[in-house]
């Protein structure tokens, strides 16, 4: 049958083929409404909690060797060391992809960094994060399209959610376009690890995940292919090549302008590590994402502006597990061509204070940051930023000084 | 509600459905055995009406291989294609969606009994028109009928070679020399009715296939092409003898005769009891279970209504809860089900297509196949997780993950599933390991 076998996968590649032109199909080569000088704006959405003292390290607080124990960074200048940033902050090691942005000028840092709300659970969080309430009201839309919904002209699509699934930030009225990549990602490395436990008690699923799981890191190993590079063999690789394509789609001159996209692995409650570890590996997938969704967008980067989220922080001291538990406040990267960056943000709370003793406090209402941005780089009124995209919030000043005059 | 009857509950909607949507289990609780012998009677799901018949697709086909012509074929894989995705959607969504999951599930197990492959490409096209029309009316009818409408289906008579079957002595054959092609005879009795071991020898199954000589598809030419047509020029004359009892010469309803007598062949029973043990009951079923369901099968002329109901009210189905391993059909549907959430075709292909179970494209006559030594191995493991994640993350609109466990597993979560979900790092990751989840994977 090696005729028919031919034909098989002529016409299974014909259905491959059409997936992927499915998911192009939703964007329209129409025309797209110009935001002010085709600007552009990228939201990435760190789920699982970031830790914000491990991003951007206060190695200048005296407290700082002494509280983070075992998850400490070396100082700067030291071999595996933290990358100073001033006379206070300093970057992860695996961050280090960032630094000539922070030099160029083009990365800002919004330290202790929270969204507004007082809650530890993961899924309430994020809903607030993306809904952009203090408070649960059963809100079913984003901020990001609510704020598309002032800056919309005609039918065209400003919006593109790049991944699976449009987030709850960019979903609402303003129907937005979608980038999906082909086939089944690799599974993320927490995700099989918290699968593990469950299939270890099966006598038929948990000895063959297990051979799975040492066979695909084999493979990886021998094929040298970016999957091996994670802990698990999964993982934090996978935010690349959804930056890339993000970075690619932004770049069309009739493209979208307004990107959101995920990035998860961030939930370190165990072996989250200080300057090797699981954190690390999950900044240098992100700080490689970041890198390369910038390269791929050329000269539209000098209009953009991109900015991060995370549902929350997580505690200052290390837990028994090497790792850390949910906290309050976290950090922000601000970058883009239009940022006035080289600097690190926020009034820094100190660790001689703690939230409920043992937390971050909130120096920067994240909010804040956004409605600075949606008002000097995509020139949204201040009024409709405290009543329609953030309700209620007309006592949140917008941040000042983000964007380049 | 004793543990043991919610337990039952869960079973009853896992193992005749797929999984239970939000509020199924509460009004599944009461009677779970109630509950599924009622499906025999519930209203099957509606299908989307514009879907083609196979005859059209059929007439194309024959139309496009005698033009031969390359431009054309580029348009004609287009239109095989949208229809594939249509067909493949429908089924899905309906599986997802109705209230009579166990028509769904019987639809499936049958289409697979009476497998017809795209691993043949000329049949692609109407693979899935095979299912809706020559099995899915039949699920809770009598056997014999789906035997026979599934026998002269053009797609059927198409992929086992009998459309072109010639017998030596017919007109056609003393003039053009041609002969006789047995694979649709041997596949009839082999997989269709008596199986392997049900006793046929080689002079049974060429003695099937000269009754069968004629069953073919209507020509170009004709007004009725690519629907099942008779032609007696190509039917073998004079008497046969199968399984020891000898057909006269009686043209088409000779054919007839045979599989009526095949269908309530004592093999068959046994065959036929087997399987829909194998599917519903456990890998390796009680043989004093199999006996009982080819009694009930044999006793009611198989009369498909009863024969479920029989395996309904073993106590076997009901002793092992979540004992079957998911094929990766099951698992997508399931998914669907409890998530509320059925993807577009081109996913759901995908999707099938790397899970390695693209609907209407099994390997070979004989099916896919229905137990877990056949699906689990530690690539195929770590892929359907993969494919729980990424069916997670596609979710348009993530329900709550905790919600979603209790109302699709009820009783039979387990703890430490339990506690994952509340750990998971966001709603999708909660689902994610919910549908990855061993007992999610099992029915």
């Amino acid at each position: 049958m090696s005729c028919c076998d031919a034909s098989r996968r002529d016409f299974l590649a014909l259905l491959v083929g059409s997936s992927g032109a499915f998911a192009l199909a939703n964007l329209p080569g129409a025309v797209f409404a110009a935001v002010p000088g085709d600007r552009r704006l990228v939201v990435v959405l760190l789920r699982g909690a970031m830790d914000g003292m491990a991003a951007v390290a206060p190695v200048g607080d005296r407290l700082y060797a002494e509280k983070r124990g075992s998850i400490a960074l070396k100082p700067p200048g030291e071999a595996g060391g933290a990358l100073a940033l001033d006379n206070f902050f300093a970057l992860h090691p695996s961050l280090a992809p960032l630094s000539p942005y922070y030099r160029n000028g083009e990365l800002l840092i919004v330290h202790a960094s929270g969204n507004g709300y007082h809650t530890r659970s993961h899924f309430d969080a994020q809903d607030l994060m993306e809904s952009g309430l203090a408070e649960k009201h059963g809100q079913s839309d984003g901020w990001l399209n609510r704020a598309l919904s002032l800056l919309q002209t005609g039918n065209a699509r400003l919006g593109l959610a790049v991944g699976g699934s449009v987030p709850l930030v960019l979903r609402g009225r303003v129907e937005v376009a979608s980038w999906e990549p082909e086939g089944f990602h690799a599974a993320d490395g927490d995700f099989i690890a918290a699968l593990g436990p469950l299939y270890a008690k099966d006598p038929l699923l948990g000895p063959v995940l297990k051979e799975g799981i040492k066979a695909q890191n084999f493979s990886s190993t021998v094929l040298g292919d970016d999957m091996g590079k994670g802990g698990m063999g999964f993982g934090p690789n996978a935010f690349k090549p959804l930056a890339e394509a993000a970075g690619k789609l932004l770049a069309a001159p009739q493209g979208p302008r307004i990107a959101a996209l995920d990035m998860g692995g961030w939930d370190t409650h165990v072996n989250q590590g200080a300057e090797n570890g699981r954190l690390a590996q999950n900044f240098a997938g992100f700080a490689d994402g970041i890198d390369a969704m910038a390269q791929a967008m050329g000269p539209a980067w000098k209009e953009t502006v991109l900015v991060t989220v995370t549902e929350f922080g997580r505690t200052v001291a290390v837990n028994g597990n090497n790792g850390t538990d949910h906290g309050t406040a976290s950090a922000m990267f601000v970058m883009g061509g239009r940022v006035k960056g080289g600097r690190v943000a926020g009034d820094w709370p100190g660790l001689d204070r703690l939230e409920e003793d043992r937390d971050l406090r909130v120096a920067v209402d994240s909010r804040t940051v956004m409605k600075g941005i949606l008002r000097d780089h995509l020139g949204i009124e201040p009024g409709a930023l405290g009543s329609r995209v953030f309700p209620g919030t007309a006592e949140l000043k917008p941040f000042d000084g983000i964007i380049r005059a | 509600m004793t543990a043991p009857a919610a337990m039952n509950a869960v079973l009853a909607v896992t193992r005749f459905g797929f999984a239970a949507r939000p509020g199924e289990l509460d009004r599944v609780s009461s009677d779970p055995r109630g509950w599924a012998l009622g499906q025999l009677r519930a209203a099957p799901a509606s299908l989307p009406a514009d879907l083609p018949p196979a005859s059209r697709m059929v007439a194309q086909m024959l139309e496009q291989r005698r033009d031969k012509d390359q431009g054309d074929r580029k348009e004609a894989n287009e239109q095989i294609r949208a229809v594939y995705f249509a067909e493949i959607e429908a089924r899905i969504r309906a599986a997802a969606e109705t209230d009579a999951p166990l028509l769904e599930r019987l639809t499936h197990f049958w289409s697979n009994h009476f497998t017809v492959s795209g691993f043949r490409p000329f049949v692609r096209g109407f693979a899935a028109a095979f299912e809706r029309e020559a099995i899915r009316p039949h699920v809770t009818g009598r056997f014999a009928d789906m035997l026979l409408a599934a026998e002269r289906h053009p797609a059927m008579l198409l992929y086992l070679d009998n459309a072109q079957s010639v017998g030596p002595e017919s007109m056609a054959g003393v003039r053009r020399g041609k002969g006789i092609n047995e694979n649709l005879g041997r596949e009839i009795l082999e997989l269709h009715t008596l199986g392997v071991d049900g006793g046929y020898t080689q002079q049974d199954v060429e003695a099937l296939a000269r009754i069968l000589t004629g069953w073919s598809v209507a020509r170009l030419a004709s007004r009725d092409a690519g629907e099942f047509e008779f032609y007696p020029q190509l039917h073998e004359p004079g008497a046969k003898r199968l399984l020891g009892r000898t057909y006269d010469d009686r043209g088409y309803a000779e054919g007839v005769a045979a599989l009526r007598d095949l269908a309530s062949h004592p093999a068959t029973a046994r065959h036929v009891a087997a399987k829909l043990a194998r599917h519903f009951i456990a890998d390796d079923p009680p043989p004093e279970t199999v006996a009982h369901i080819a009694a009930v099968f044999s006793a009611t002329g198989g009369d498909l209504k009863a024969v479920t109901a029989a395996v309904i009210n073993s106590d076997a189905v009901w002793a092992k809860p979540f004992d079957k391993f998911r094929t990766p059909d099951d698992l997508v549907i399931a998914a669907c089900r409890a998530s509320g959430f059925t993807p577009p075709a081109p996913m759901l292909a995908q999707s099938l297509k790397e899970l390695n179970q693209l609907p209407f494209y099994a390997p070979s006559p004989a099916g896919w196949p229905d137990d877990a030594a056949s699906w689990v191995s530690p690539e195929s493991v770590l892929r359907r997780a993969e494919w729980c994640e990424t069916f997670a993350n596609r979710l348009p609109d993530p329900p709550d993950p905790v919600e979603i466990a209790d109302a699709s597993l009820g009783e039979a979560l387990h703890d430490d599933t339990l506690q994952a979900i509340r750990r998971a790092p966001s709603r999708r990751d909660g689902l994610a390991l919910l549908f990855a989840s061993p007992e999610f994977q099992r029915r």
